[in-house]
């Protein structure tokens, strides 16, 4: 399933770049692109999966760029 | 200015103003005389420490976190170890004090990234309302009421209503109404389109005056807005080679100038050549100046602006690589058909013998002298004519015939083919109706097709042949051989050759001045390839100024004659072709340009631009547009670069202080930015 998410308040495009890559090595994530112009995160999991994944990365972008906040 | 923004501004200013009265009291000497010596000293850093951590508490909250992930060298990180840096300098014993300079520092870096912040939102929001051509509602009726539903859940096959000043918001066919739609979103082209029953619709245009009813074709997703809007979105993150070097230098630029300013601050006081603060204040200039972000932001906000601009002309750009490859391109191979010609076929020329529809034909064609239009007085070959007052034999070089003759030669050919669904005979009975006249099948009898040759009927009491050289030959009937441009029809009356009709391909409005403009934006190659033969492609090319003409070939052979031309050509190809049929040439291009593509999904899959409406003049413009903003991407690279440089440079030699390092960073920046906002501004391109 691949699904977009708004983001608010991402700072810079090295921010997102960062960002992009920590999401893409988390476990259960296919495929994940920050876009930092549109303000948006796009992010491809297993159908079954994709709550858990989400959960996942919501976690760590709290982590990474805590200003920043995935709108779900 | 969004809430963070304003809360930020608040921020700033309050710091602003302690500021300033901090240094005021400095300057006076009220801090000397209060507190003495040293104790004015102590004073003063902890009074500018107050400003210096109202403004920048964030930046360094930020930069301590980065360092406990073990992320150093990121702008935040860089910022503070100056200033903290700056602050520290009063403990070494002897130095300048410099805490108004690390106070104002962070300040001014402040006012820069806010600024930088409100910049970058402001071009998101134009670019956003550029892209708002998405409707958010579709009317249905329930009930005998019009409810408004998330287009997303309308089926395909529903019925939708859509009001004046309403856009349309999913493609579809019109069974009621009739209205003027605004396509300007879609095209760029101002000029209203017709719609009534039976026309396709497509999603985006605004309906300008009268209420229709559209049944839908396509789910929401799959409607051309859609289908827009995603592609211009995603066309980001196809990255341009400038794109990716700008990433690449930016991952080695921070470690390098980091690494340096470690050097400098230590190499040269270890070597004795001159004081350990000196050269510290120097290495900590180095860090402030060593965040690339003026270009990380800049160079693929400038792709992105270029793209969303050449979308409002009606030039989807596929992504940010094809922008830089259209800006390259020196070569650009036209498939006739459909691009330059408009790819239906019309009556370009009509010719008649006079005297034979004279003799033969003409008691009865009585309504034929009151349609006939004014006697051309060019004709000079021709013999004279007692009934007909045309003495015209000579070639009309208008699409529709201008004298009697031609015209009852065309009346004939149109009733004759009154019933033919060859798409030969619909463009001879639209020509004849273009002229005024109306067909009445009344008068045709005993009409017989032969397919390859052409129709025999009986029309008012004549004989009438219609078709091609091998009908006439079949018939006894000598006729010229054809020379021209096009197909040729030629007709006979009672026996006898009456005169030819020459249908073909028309050749565009702007076919021309789409060449010309090319040439005049530096594109030294145009090339046409067509099936055609050769004699009438160099007709058409002649015309147009095309510099190189390839014809007769098979669907086949234009894989290869682009191969050939690619092998010749220095900058890029582009291959512009009408989508239908040239998936395979699309792809080999540098950059493969279909157009008049409004709705058909093929040519949008297939071409890395897609031109939205069929004018070959928008070739030339978004040449011109890619090239524009290849220039504003390298006029920021150089722009921000050479800045910094130079800054370092200056920094190193001790001439440039920390202020003019902030400028280096932050007003870079800003000012890379405003530069890129340009690359939107399509309207004079």
């Amino acid at each position: 399933m691949r699904k977009v998410f708004k983001l608010d308040e991402i700072d810079c495009a090295v921010c997102a770049g960062k960002l992009e890559d920590a999401i893409k090595k988390l476990d259960g994530v296919q495929n994940a692109k920050v876009n930092y112009l549109t303000q948006k995160l796009t992010l491809e999991a297993a159908d079954e999966d994709f709550d858990r994944v989400l959960d996942a990365v919501v976690k760590l972008t709290a982590d990474i760029e805590p200003d920043c906040e995935i709108l779900r | 200015m969004n809430k963070k923004q304003k809360r930020w501004l608040k921020r700033i200013l309050i710091a602003l103003a302690i500021f300033f009265a901090v240094m005021l009291a400095e300057e006076t000497g009220l801090l000397a005389a209060v507190f003495g010596d040293p104790g004015a000293l102590y004073a003063s850093f902890a009074l500018y420490l107050i400003p210096y951590l109202i403004a920048g508490h964030d930046v360094l909250r930020k930069a301590w976190r980065n360092i406990r992930r073990g992320e150093a060298f990121d702008e935040n990180f860089l910022i503070s170890v100056a200033t903290i840096g700056a602050f520290a300098m009063v403990f070494f014993p002897g130095a300048d004090p410099h805490m108004a300079e690390g106070a104002a520092v962070m300040l001014f870096y402040q006012v820069g990234e806010l600024f930088q912040s409100y910049a970058v939102g402001k071009s998101r929001k134009s670019i956003a309302a550029m892209m708002d051509i998405a409707p958010d509602y579709a009317n249905i009726e329930q009930n005998g009421a019009l409810v408004q539903v998330d287009p997303d859940e309308v089926a395909p096959g529903s019925v939708i209503v859509v009001k004046p000043g309403e856009r349309i918001p999913i493609d579809g066919v019109v069974t009621e109404g009739t209205s003027e739609l605004d396509t300007a979103a879609l095209t760029g082209e101002s000029m209203p389109r017709h719609a009534q029953m039976g026309d396709e619709v497509i999603s985006g245009c605004i309906n300008m005056t009268g209420v229709l009813r559209v049944r839908t074709t396509k789910p929401f997703g799959a409607s051309t807005v859609s289908r827009i809007l995603e592609l211009v979105e995603n066309a980001s993150e196809k990255k341009a080679r400038t794109e990716n070097f700008i990433t690449r230098f930016a991952r080695v630029y921070t470690p390098i100038v980091t690494l340096a300013a470690l050097a400098l601050a230590v190499i040269p006081p270890l070597a004795g050549m001159g004081a350990w603060q000196d050269w510290i204040l120097r290495g900590l200039t180095f860090l402030v100046v060593s965040c690339p972000c003026a270009l990380v932001i800049s160079v693929p906000l400038s792709f992105f602006g270029g793209i969303g601009g050449a979308s409002k002309l009606g030039i989807l750009v596929k992504g940010s690589n094809y922008l830089e490859a259209l800006a390259q391109v020196d070569t650009v191979v036209f498939d006739k058909t459909g691009t330059l010609t408009s790819g239906t076929f019309d009556v370009v020329e009509v010719t008649a013998i006079p005297q034979v529809l004279n003799a033969s034909a003409m008691a009865e064609g009585a309504e034929t002298a009151r349609v006939a239009a004014e006697p051309e007085p060019t004709g000079i070959e021709a013999p004279d004519s007692t009934l007909l007052e045309a003495s015209s034999a000579a070639k009309s070089r208008a699409r529709a015939p201008h004298n009697a003759a031609e015209n009852l030669v065309l009346e004939f050919a149109a009733h004759a083919e009154a019933l033919s669904d060859h798409p030969i005979a619909a463009s001879v009975r639209r020509a004849y109706e273009a002229a005024g006249g109306v067909i009445d099948q009344a008068r045709v009898s005993d009409a017989h097709e032969k397919a390859g040759h052409g129709v025999a009927a009986t029309i008012d009491g004549h004989a009438v042949l219609v078709g091609n050289g091998k009908l006439m030959k079949a018939h006894g009937i000598d006729c010229p051989a054809s020379g021209g441009a096009g197909t040729i029809l030629h007709v006979a009356v009672d026996g006898a050759y009456a005169g030819s009709i020459t249908i073909a391909d028309t050749v565009k409005d702007d076919a021309a001045r789409a060449i010309e403009e090319l040439h005049r934006a530096g594109v030294e190659h145009c090339v046409m390839l067509t099936g055609d033969r050769a004699d009438v492609a160099h007709a058409v090319g002649s015309q147009l100024g095309i510099d190189e003409i390839k014809a007769e070939l098979l669907p086949q052979d234009k894989v290869s004659k682009v191969e050939e031309l690619l092998q010749a050509s220095r900058g890029n190809l582009a291959f512009v072709g009408d989508g239908i049929n040239d998936a395979p040439v699309l792809t080999r291009a540098d950059v493969g340009i279909a157009m008049g593509a409004m709705g058909s999904d093929a040519a949008i899959e297939a071409a890395d631009v897609v031109l939205m409406d069929d004018k070959p003049s928008n070739i030339a413009r978004a040449i011109r547009l890619a090239r524009r903003t290849m220039r504003i991407v390298w006029q920021n690279i150089v722009f921000a670069i050479g800045v910094k440089v130079l800054i370092l440079a200056l920094a190193a030699l001790g001439v440039a202080g920390m202020w003019l390092a902030v400028f280096g960073d932050v007003g870079v920046a800003v000012i890379a930015i405003l530069n890129a906002m340009r690359a939107m501004r399509v309207e004079r391109v």
